[in-house]
């Protein structure tokens, strides 16, 4: 029988190590001549984190971590060959997470639509197309309680719904796998992953809405993503699950790629619709909405990758199955992306309610660094920063919103006690800044002079006044700009204000960054006691800052100094005090 | 129907009007700086929003429909602050150079700011220095003003389907320029100026030649003449606070004489010629067989620049009369100033038009010197001519009426029409019938080819055989008469229309890019009014009547379409695709 063995290394979203390993063992396996008899995957998430290199061996179900090397003559002639158990290599991992879009990820082989079909795929396509009936769809998912996943929360039965009822010939539905968010890898995962079940999602879609084309909008700088997609779409047509007269019957559905250029706000869904009509990724009123009036005019349903995902599993399982995951308004089970400051980074599904506590800590391990946690980014730059306080609340969309912050697309960042928060809403800030589109003024000018306004406050020029023009701008970017992107731009900066106003006001008032992260607010000064007197930072200082003789000693004028840093970088005996 | 509430007012409008249009029937003026009438809502400035009650949200007036029981609230101190602040960021991100800027007192922004009372720039301004682009010699673009409403960048596309503008760059970095980021000049553009009359700000400006106008006049060796074209006379009077439409011809003629030229005359009788030609022309080739038919108009040099750079398989189609300021200027420097004794050389023509293509007409081809000089010196726009007027401190309002030099300034009803669109067709339908017929047309007004329908398609039974005939203005309506065109040629089918006038501007020149700011449909409809209502006043309604024209053809240019005419009143063209659709 044929091995399959999945790998992936746990310590770092890069490929490159994997694919070494994988080469590696290739190479190995082919001296036994035994490489036609197993079948390496490289595995987008296994929901195992920071285990190095980590092996999934099916249909044995061994499951090893912290994998070298060296360990890989071993595992090939005693447990591939000889089928026996290296109890020293078995890794433990902890099974708090529940796992619904995630299920195939590390299990299903993503470039196999065999495998996929082997473990119940299709068969939620093969329901919906027997039953023949859009109705009976939708109802299930009514009563499931799905949401939307990529950030706003809209029930996915009801943007099927409005579609569904236009009288419109022409119908599209859209995959928006334009994940975009810093740190938010996600969709990502499910695309390299778990393939099939997108694209089945969106056959679902089709079926549901009467529509009988599909795109999948993927940014262009998820090669592996693209690849896999297109490769479950070509395999799809071959076995006639795309196409016309799909499992026999009268449903017909295309499917297409279309590559994102990599523009943030290509994620919001008018401009995402622009860009696949060849036109600049500009975002437009809304209404319209795409349910009705969208891609050429045509009624379009756009859904996230994790939405599609989750179709299938409610269907098999009954949306009351699903319902009973979760709280009363948010249901079913949210994937993070949890990174920063954090032990165990990755990706976790947990059902939604979970606290973020239990996210942090019990799964992400508490802070790598040892210091103590300060907060969390959720939402991406959307979003907003949650302090400690409130990490008892438990994940859902109106939960994270009461607290300023929003579910987004489920990017968890984790911070500790070394993290600014100025510096901290200063890097969300210029992402959206960096992403603006440039359509509308609030969001154009209104974000370049909050930026503006918070380099100034880390390179201690701030002043009082600049905390109430931060919040003028702020609210009427939230209040008057075209899209969500500029809506929500200055959450970063409002909930760190909120939470932090403290920082910002030391930031301010003292010139001095608490957390020691804003460079322009160090000071320096020259601890006499190291000092050899040796005229080396007085010879570099750019400014003219440091002063003194060989018999006196120097010292640095705090005036005049304009914290470049160089007089620590020369001084030998480490005699210049950054603090 | 709908009805809802704004600001506690119940108001009811037709499904689909948007919240911005119902607050005008309750007279409440919602501020914008990117909705333009003419334009869909690109939604960009910010400062429409408006709160409707039980959604915490606030949305644009500008594109939002008035649904049915909509509670909307227009104005409140924290709607009124979202505005301000917005205002004051397109502020910091603006030269704010008003004082010598070319739409100083005339600016929606500058406008907008003295409403609000903004007294102080609250953020730090930045401004990148982006260069003028003046390479055309009609229109100057100055990034540096946009405030990225985006209408020029529509009227561009959209409503002139020319695709010169567009924005270049994302984010803060936005810029208009034409695509590709070359220069105007090479790009696709016409120079019809629509962008320059929509723009808010002074982004975007006609190239300001009143000074070389100023030079002239001043010159004791020059001998300058001036003619006005038929839109300026009706568009002058809203510069000076004239109700909209007001003919002012007579008084114009006065002012000209006052600003120092030393010969008035009018495009109205250089229209009448090319009626005479082009009127002919049709019958060659309708009545006589010769040349291919339909006979397309070619006195905007807007439309010409854009058939020759997109329908260059047109060109036989063309008539190859000349506009009527370049006939105007032509004769001018052979006919006048050989019945005056006067040295052509010395003679400076100056045409008053609405146009900023104009500009660029008067050097378009070697046929431009048909005088052995340059026909017309200098073109300047009725926005120029306005502020002439107030450099020159004369009181508009007041001044007495006169009448314009013999020769070349006395028109008929049929050279004053070619002000708005379809006035061409009507014009020269009045001489070809009688051309054809030799018979006075027992009606002279053609009600079909008027009005402000994109394309307007009809037919005149002359001497019992049907002239089919279409009206097109806005260059992107032009596509849909060509394609019919086209269709019938390859299909081998009989033509589908017999005589075509197009138009680069909505309205035609009374909507021109030249004319002044505001410019709206109603706006346009109250022009053409004043345009009609000299037609109807005109004794004279038919350009072959005109005494002064009869009088040129016995006296210098023999019959229309013989050697002189075709010498002094012809022109051609050729081909020169910019790039393929």
């Amino acid at each position: 029988m044929i091995k399959r063995i999945f790998i992936r290394d746990t310590n770092s979203s890069s490929a490159d190590k994997a694919r070494d390993f994988c080469n590696v063992l290739r190479n190995q396996l082919r001296e036994k001549q035994m490489d036609e008899k197993v079948q390496l995957i490289r595995a987008a998430d296994m929901g195992v984190y920071n285990q190095g290199i980590v092996m999934r061996i099916l249909p044995d179900d061994l499951l090893y971590g912290q994998v070298e090397e060296k360990d890989i003559p071993r595992i090939v002639s005693e447990t591939i060959c000889g089928g026996k158990r290296l109890n020293d290599l078995m890794c433990h991992h902890a099974a708090r997470q529940c796992r619904i879009v995630l299920r195939n990820c590390g299990v299903v082989d993503p470039e196999s639509i065999e495998d996929y079909i082997a473990q119940d795929g299709y068969q939620a396509l093969a329901k919906v197309l027997e039953q023949n009936d859009p109705e009976k769809v939708l109802a299930e998912l009514k009563t499931s309680g799905l949401r939307g996943r990529g950030g706003a929360g809209y029930p996915t039965w009801l943007k099927w719904n409005l579609a569904r009822n236009v009288k419109e010939s022409q119908k599209y539905v859209i995959c928006n796998g334009d994940e975009g968010d810093p740190g938010a890898y996600m969709d990502r995962s499910v695309l390299e992953g778990d393939p099939y079940s997108v694209i089945e999602g969106l056959t679902i879609a089709g079926f549901v809405t009467g529509a009988s084309k599909g795109y999948f909008y993927i940014r262009a700088e998820y090669p592996l993503a693209i690849e896999r997609i297109q490769k479950a779409i070509d395999q799809a047509y071959a076995c006639g699950l795309l196409g016309e007269n799909i499992l026999g019957s009268t449903f017909r559905f295309d499917a297409e790629v279309r590559l994102g250029a990599g523009a943030f706000v290509c994620g919001e869904e008018t401009a995402l619709i622009a860009s696949i009509e060849g036109k600049r990724g500009y975002p437009r009123p809304r209404p319209p909405y795409p349910s009705t009036q969208g891609l050429w005019g045509k009624p379009t349903v756009i859904n996230n990758v994790e939405t599609l995902a989750n179709i299938s599993p409610i269907i098999l399982k009954s949306g009351k199955w699903f319902a009973g995951i979760g709280t009363e308004t948010s249901k079913g089970t949210k994937v993070f992306a949890v990174t920063g400051k954090v032990k165990n980074s990755g990706l976790v599904e947990v059902p939604m309610g979970t606290s973020i506590r239990e996210i942090v800590f019990d799964i992400g391990g508490g802070a790598g660094s040892g210091k103590k946690v300060k907060a969390v980014q959720t939402g991406g730059p959307s979003g907003g920063v949650i302090p400690e306080d409130f990490f008892n609340t438990p994940v859902g969309y109106e939960n994270l919103q009461k607290i300023g912050s929003i579910m987004g697309s489920g990017g968890m960042i984790v911070m500790d006690e070394s993290d600014c928060m100025v510096d901290i809403a200063k890097f969300y800030l210029r992402f959206c800044v960096d992403e603006s589109c440039g359509k509308c003024a609030p969001c154009r000018i209104g974000g370049t002079q909050l930026l503006n306004l918070l380099e100034k406050i880390s390179d201690g020029k701030g002043e009082e006044a600049h905390l109430a023009a931060l919040r003028r701008i702020s609210f009427a970017m939230q209040k008057a700009s075209l899209c969500g992107l500029g809506q929500t731009a200055p959450n970063p900066v409002l909930s760190t204000l909120n939470y932090f106003e403290d920082e910002y006001r030391t930031h301010v008032l003292e010139k001095r960054c608490p957390a020691r992260k804003c460079g322009r607010l160090f000071r320096y000064s020259i601890i006499q006691e190291k000092c050899k007197r040796c005229g080396l930072c007085v010879r570099n200082c750019p400014s003219d800052a440091i002063s003194g003789n060989r018999e006196k000693g120097y010292v640095i004028d705090e005036a005049k100094c304009s914290r470049c840093g160089l007089c620590l970088e020369t001084c030998k005996p480490n005699a210049i005090l950054r603090g | 129907m709908v009805k809802g509430v704004i600001n506690g007012i119940p108001v009811e409008v037709k499904a689909g009007t948007t919240i911005l249009e119902a607050a005008k029937q309750v007279q409440i003026n919602i501020p914008t700086l990117c909705k333009h009438p003419d334009l869909i809502s690109s939604a960009a400035c910010g400062l429409c929003v408006v709160k409707i009650k039980k959604l915490n949200r606030m949305l644009r007036a500008c594109t939002t429909p008035l649904e049915e029981g909509m509670d909307v609230q227009t104005h409140d101190p924290e709607i009124v602050e979202t505005r301000r602040t917005v205002l004051e960021l397109i502020l910091s991100n603006h030269p704010n150079d008003c004082l010598t800027c070319g739409r100083n007192n005339n600016c929606e922004l500058q406008k907008l700011v003295a409403d609000f009372g903004i007294r102080e720039e609250s953020f730090e301004k930045f401004v990148k220095e982006i260069p003028a682009d003046d390479s055309t010699g009609t229109i100057v673009l100055e990034p540096q003003k946009c405030i990225k409403c985006g209408r020029c960048v529509e009227v561009c596309q959209d409503i002139q389907n020319v695709w010169a503008l567009s924005f270049l760059e994302r984010g803060v970095h936005t810029r208009i320029s034409p695509a590709g980021d070359i220069k105007l000049a090479e790009s696709p553009c016409v120079q019809c100026g629509q962008c320059s009359a929509h723009c808010p700000t002074g982004a975007i400006f006609e190239k300001d030649d009143t000074a070389k106008v100023w030079r002239a006049i001043q010159d004791p060796e020059k001998y300058c003449v001036v003619q006005i074209a038929p839109a300026v006379r009706v568009a002058i009077g809203e510069a000076f606070g004239f109700p909209l439409g007001t003919n002012l011809t007579r008084k114009l003629y006065a002012l000209l004489r006052r600003l120092g030229f030393e010969a008035v005359f009018d495009t109205n009788f250089g229209a009448d010629v090319t009626i005479m030609e082009e009127a002919s022309e049709f019958v060659e080739r309708f009545v006589h067989k010769k040349g291919t038919l339909p006979l397309i108009t070619t006195c905007c040099p807007s439309w010409v620049d854009f058939m020759e750079k997109f329908h260059p398989d047109m060109i036989d189609h063309f008539s190859s009369c000349k506009s009527p300021h370049e006939i105007v200027g032509a004769l001018a420097k052979t006919y006048f100033a050989k019945e005056k004794k006067i040295d052509p050389s010395k003679m400076v023509m100056v045409s008053i038009m609405p146009c900023t293509s104009k500009k660029y007409e008067i050097t378009r081809t070697g046929e431009m010197f048909a005088s052995g000089f340059q026909d017309v010196d200098i073109a300047i726009t009725t926005r120029e001519l306005a502020r002439m007027i107030k450099q020159a401190g004369l009181d508009f309002s007041h001044l007495p009426e006169e009448n314009p030099d013999h020769l070349l300034g006395d028109y008929t009803g049929a050279g004053v029409i070619f002000g708005a669109t379809g006035g061409v067709m009507e014009a020269a339908i009045r001489t070809a019938y009688f051309l054809i017929t030799e018979q006075k047309l027992p009606k002279v007004e053609f009600e079909n080819v008027r009005g402000l329908k994109g394309v307007k398609e009809t037919s005149v039974s002359v001497d019992g055989q049907e002239v089919r005939i279409a009206v097109a203005h806005g260059l992107a309506n032009v596509e849909f008469v060509l394609d019919k065109i086209r269709e019938a040629k390859r299909k081998k089918e009989p033509v589908p229309y017999h005589f075509v006038e197009v138009m680069a501007c909505p309205g035609g020149c009374v909507g021109g890019g030249g004319q002044p700011y505001g410019v709206t449909d109603e706006l346009r409809t109250a022009r053409a009014r004043g345009i009609y209502g000299d037609d109807e006043g005109s004794a004279l309604r038919c350009s072959h009547e005109n005494p002064y024209v009869q009088k040129l053809y016995n006296e210098f240019l023999g019959k229309p379409l013989g050697k002189k005419s075709h010498h002094l009143l012809h022109t051609a063209y050729k081909s020169r695709p910019i790039y393929k659709r």
